[in-house]
C-alpha cells in the first residue's frame, strides 16, 4: 500500500467547499498531527462525490466508510476514534430514511448513486477490443442460455413482458415489434441495428458501441433467434469512426469464436451481421429510410403500413432496434424480466440515457431509472448550473423534440410525461438552458437544422419548415409583426399533421413548444423589438460604458468598419448606425468596458 | 478455437474471472484504466497514457497494466483514469494529462499516496 495506510477523502465539490470542507481538512490535519499520525494517514481534497444534499462528505478507505454532513468540529472525533481505535463515528454514519438503519459504506445506499447502469453496464470498466473481457463479464451467456433452453415463443414472451420499450425515440413496445415480425411467414428475415445517431449532440449510442461493442452483437443474435432471421445489418453513420472499427474487431473476434456465424454455440442457429455505413443523411434514421439506403436508394421515408415487420429490407420481415434498446437485452435474459420491471414507472420501465449538455457544471453520459425527475438530474448528478446563472428552460428530444420550462423541475420523466409536456424523449438529448440563452433563437437553430436535413418527398417538410424558418429568422432580425406568431402556430400544426414521416411530423415541436411556454419573449421580439436574453445582435447595440473605458484604443485597432472614435486616454464611442455587430471591440476590451444591450 | 457448447462458454468465463478481474477483487496485477473513447481521445487520453506506461517502466513496475476502456460518461472531466489496486476500492481521477498521469505512477500506485483535488466520484451503480 506504500507509506499510507488510512486515506480520508474530503470533498471539494461546490455544494461541500461552500459548507467549509477546506475547514474540515485543515483540522484533520491537525488532529492527526497531534496523535502523531500524519504521515501514517493521508487527507485528500477530491472532485463531487455526488451526495450534495447530505454534504460536506468525508470518506475513510480503505474501509470504506462513509459520512455525511460533517462538521469542522468533528475532526478531532473522526481521527480519535476512527483511525486511533477503530471505530465508527456512529452519528455520522447516513441513516437511510426508510430502511431505518445506519449504512456504513456507499454501497448500502439506495438513492446516493442515483444512477444504475443498464445499457452502460460495461463502458469504461471493460477493455472493448477484446473478447475475453466480454466473456468474463457474463458476455454470451444469455443467448447461449435462450439457443439452448429457450423456445423464439418464450423468448418474445419475456421481452414482453419486461415491458422494454424503443430508446431511439418513438418508445414502441420491443416485443411487440418482435412479435409482429415472428408471426410474419418468409424464407429469410432481417434484424437491423440503427445506429445512425443522428441528433445533434447525442452520443448515447456512440458510447455504447465504442466501450461494449459485444453487447449489441449479442442482442442481435438474441433477436435473430426470437424472430427466426439469420442475417443482421448494423446501419451505422459514418462520422463514428471508432465506433466502425470496433464493431469490425468484434464481429471478428466473436466470429473467430463460434459466438457468431454458423451453428452457433453447436447448435442449429446461425446468425451473421454486416456493417453499413450512412452517408451524413439525418432522414436515415427514420426506419423506413433506413432501409431504402441499406438497399442502395436514396434515403426517403416510404407509407406505413405496411410496417417492417411485415414488408422491411428488400420486402421481408425486417425489425429495426436502436442501439440502446439493444444493450438492455442481455441483462433482461440474465437478470429476468421481473428484474427489469422492478425500475422505472408504471408503463415506462427500466431506465434511460441521456447525454447532458448545456448550461451545466457535469457534462456528460447519465444512465438514471425512469420516473427520475428534472430536478434531480440538473441538481443532482450535474451539478447545477454553470457559473450560478438561472435554470430556464431543459430542451428534451434533440430537434424532434421542445423545451420544458422551471416550473416543471419537478416532473418524473418518462415517455408519457415528457409528451404532455409538449416535447418527447426522443433518443436522450437533454439540453440544459439558463438566463442568457434565447429561446425564439434555440427553435431557430432546430430549424435551420431541420430545413437542411429534410428529404424533401412530402411537400408539409418540404417546403412547411423552409416556411417557418424563414418567420423565424424575421423575427430574430427585428422584422417580425404579430401575424408572424399566429403563422408559426397554424403553420406548425399543419405541418405536424400531414407530413410523411417522423422528421417532419416533429420539426415543429421546438417552435410550438417554445410558443406555449415562452410566448413573452416572442412578443417582445415583435412589439418591442428586444431580446430579452441578450442573444439576438440584431436587436442589440454595443456601447462603451465611459466610467470604465481608459482610452486605450485597443477596440478601434480591431473593428472591421471603423466605427469607434475617441481620442487617447479619454471615453470612446461606438457609432452604432455603422456597427455590424461583429462583438469584436467586446472581446478585446481587458476592462469589461464594453457591453452589449 | 471456436466454442463449441455453452458448458464450454461458462468454462472459459470462470477462468477469466480472476485473471481479468473486472471487479474490485482482482487477485493480480495492479490496473490501470483509461477511458478511451471519442470524447477521451479528444481530450488528449492517448498522449496520457502514452506517458503513464513509459512511467511504468521508468519505475520498474512489472505488476501494472494500463488497460483502454469505454467512455464512463464523465465527459466533463476527461481524460479519466481509474486506479484498481487488487484488494482495495477502486478511485477514479478526473482531468489528468500526461504530468498528472505520470504523478498517478509515481505516487499513488508506487507509494500509496493519493492525489489532491482530482479526484471525482464514480456517480453511479453497474448491474
Amino acid at each position: 500500500m506504500g507509506k499510507y495506510r488510512m486515506h480520508i477523502l474530503v470533498c471539494g465539490g461546490t455544494g461541500c467547499q461552500a459548507s467549509e470542507s477546506k475547514e474540515i481538512i485543515t483540522n484533520l490535519e491537525a488532529a492527526l498531527k497531534s496523535v502523531g499520525m500524519e504521515n501514517e494517514v493521508q487527507v485528500v481534497l477530491t472532485g463531487c462525490f455526488g451526495f450534495c444534499e447530505k454534504g460536506p462528505i468525508v470518506k475513510v478507505l480503505p474501509d470504506s466508510v462513509f459520512y455525511i454532513e460533517v462538521k469542522p468540529e468533528d475532526a478531532e472525533e473522526i481521527v480519535k476514534e476512527h483511525v486511533v481505535k477503530g471505530r465508527k463515528v456512529e452519528r455520522l454514519l447516513y441513516e437511510e430514511p426508510t430502511l431505518k438503519e445506519k449504512c456504513e459504506t456507499h454501497k448500502d445506499m439506495p438513492f446516493y448513486k442515483k444512477q444504475i447502469r443498464i445499457a452502460l453496464r460495461n463502458c469504461g470498466l471493460i477493455d472493448p477490443e477484446n473478447i475475453n473481457d466480454y466473456i468474463a463479464v457474463d458476455g454470451y451467456q444469455a443467448l447461449g442460455k435462450i439457443i439452448t433452453e429457450m423456445s423464439p415463443d418464450a423468448v418474445i414472451e419475456e421481452m414482453k413482458k419486461s415491458g422494454l420499450r424503443g430508446r431511439g425515440g418513438a418508445g414502441f413496445p420491443t416485443g411487440l415489434k418482435w412479435e409482429a415480425a415472428m408471426k410474419s411467414e418468409a424464407d429469410q428475415k432481417y434484424v437491423v441495428c440503427n445506429a445512425d445517431e443522428g441528433d445533434p449532440g447525442a452520443f448515447m449510442d456512440r458510447s455504447v458501441l465504442e466501450g461494449d461493442p459485444h453487447s449489441v452483437l449479442e442482442a442481435m443474435a438474441i433477436a435473430g433467434y426470437a424472430i427466426g432471421a439469420s442475417k443482421g445489418y448494423i446501419y451505422i453513420r459514418a462520422e463514428y469512426p471508432l465506433a466502425v472499427k470496433r464493431l469490425e474487431l468484434a464481429i471478428k473476434q466473436a466470429m473467430e469464436m463460434g459466438l457468431l456465424g454458423k451453428n452457433i454455440l453447436g447448435t442449429k442457429f446461425s446468425f451473421e451481421i454486416s456493417l453499413k455505413l450512412g452517408a451524413g443523411a439525418f432522414v436515415c434514421g427514420e426506419e423506413t429510410s433506413l432501409l431504402r439506403s441499406v438497399e442502395g436508394n436514396r434515403g426517403e421515408p416510404t407509407n406505413k403500413p405496411p410496417f417492417p415487420a411485415q414488408k422491411g429490407l428488400w420486402q421481408k420481415p425486417t425489425i429495426v432496434n436502436n442501439v440502446e434498446t439493444l444493450a438492455n437485452i442481455p441483462p433482461i435474459f440474465l437478470m429476468g424480466a421481473e428484474w427489469f420491471t422492478k425500475i422505472g414507472t408504471e408503463k415506462s420501465k427500466g431506465t434511460k440515457v441521456f447525454a447532458l449538455a448545456g448550461k451545466i457544471n457535469n457534462v456528460g453520459l447519465i444512465e438514471v431509472p425512469m420516473g427520475t425527475t428534472l430536478r434531480e438530474i440538473i441538481y443532482g448528478i450535474g451539478g447545477g448550473i454553470r457559473g450560478g446563472k438561472g435554470f430556464k428552460a431543459v430542451q428534451t428530444g434533440g430537434p424532434s423534440g421542445g423545451c420544458i420550462p422551471k416550473q416543471y423541475i419537478d416532473t418524473p420523466i418518462d415517455y408519457e410525461t415528457l409528451t404532455s409536456l409538449g416535447s418527447m424523449m426522443g433518443s436522450g438529448g437533454m439540453i440544459v438552458l439558463d438566463d442568457t440563452d434565447c429561446m425564439v433563437n434555440i427553435a431557430k437553430y432546430y430549424l435551420e437544422f431541420t430545413v437542411d436535413e429534410s428529404c424533401g418527398k412530402c411537400t408539409p417538410c418540404r417546403v412547411g419548415t423552409k416556411r417557418l424558418y424563414e418567420i423565424l429568422t424575421k423575427i430574430c432580425d427585428g422584422k417580425g409583426e404579430e401575424q408572424d406568431l399566429i403563422d408559426l402556430k397554424e403553420l406548425g400544426n399543419i405541418i405536424k399533421d400531414t407530413a410523411l414521416c417522423g422528421l417532419g411530423q416533429t420539426a415543429p415541436n421546438p417552435v410550438l413548444s417554445t410558443l406555449n411556454y415562452f410566448w413573452d419573449e416572442y412578443v417582445a421580439h415583435v412589439r418591442e423589438k428586444k431580446c430579452p436574453a441578450g442573444v439576438c445582435t440584431s436587436m442589440l447595440s454595443y456601447f462603451i460604458i465611459p466610467e470604465k473605458c481608459i482610452g486605450c484604443r485597443a477596440c478601434t485597432k480591431v473593428c472591421p468598419v471603423n466605427c469607434i472614435s475617441g481620442e487617447l486616454k479619454k471615453p470612446h464611442l461606438i457609432d452604432n448606425e455603422k456597427c455590424i455587430k461583429c462583438g469584436a471591440c467586446q472581446n478585446t476590451c481587458k476592462f469589461d468596458a464594453i457591453v452589449k444591450r | 478455437m471456436a466454442i463449441k457448447s455453452l458448458e464450454e462458454l461458462k468454462a472459459i468465463r470462470d477462468k477469466l474471472k480472476d485473471h481479468v478481474g473486472v471487479r474490485d477483487d482482482s487477485k493480480e496485477k495492479t490496473k490501470v484504466v483509461i477511458g478511451m473513447a471519442t470524447c477521451g481521445i479528444a481530450a488528449g487520453a492517448r498522449a496520457t497514457m502514452i506517458a503513464m506506461i513509459d512511467e511504468i517502466s521508468k519505475q520498474g513496475l512489472d505488476n501494472v497494466s494500463v488497460i483502454q476502456a469505454g467512455c464512463m460518461g464523465s465527459c466533463y472531466a476527461e481524460p479519466t483514469v481509474e486506479v484498481r489496486i487488487p484488494g482495495q476500492e477502486p478511485v477514479l481521477y478526473g482531468n489528468i494529462d500526461e504530468e498528472k498521469g505520470r504523478e498517478i505512477i509515481r505516487k499513488h500506485i508506487k507509494d500509496g499516496e493519493l492525489l489532491n483535488n482530482l479526484i471525482i466520484g464514480k456517480p453511479f451503480e453497474s448491474i
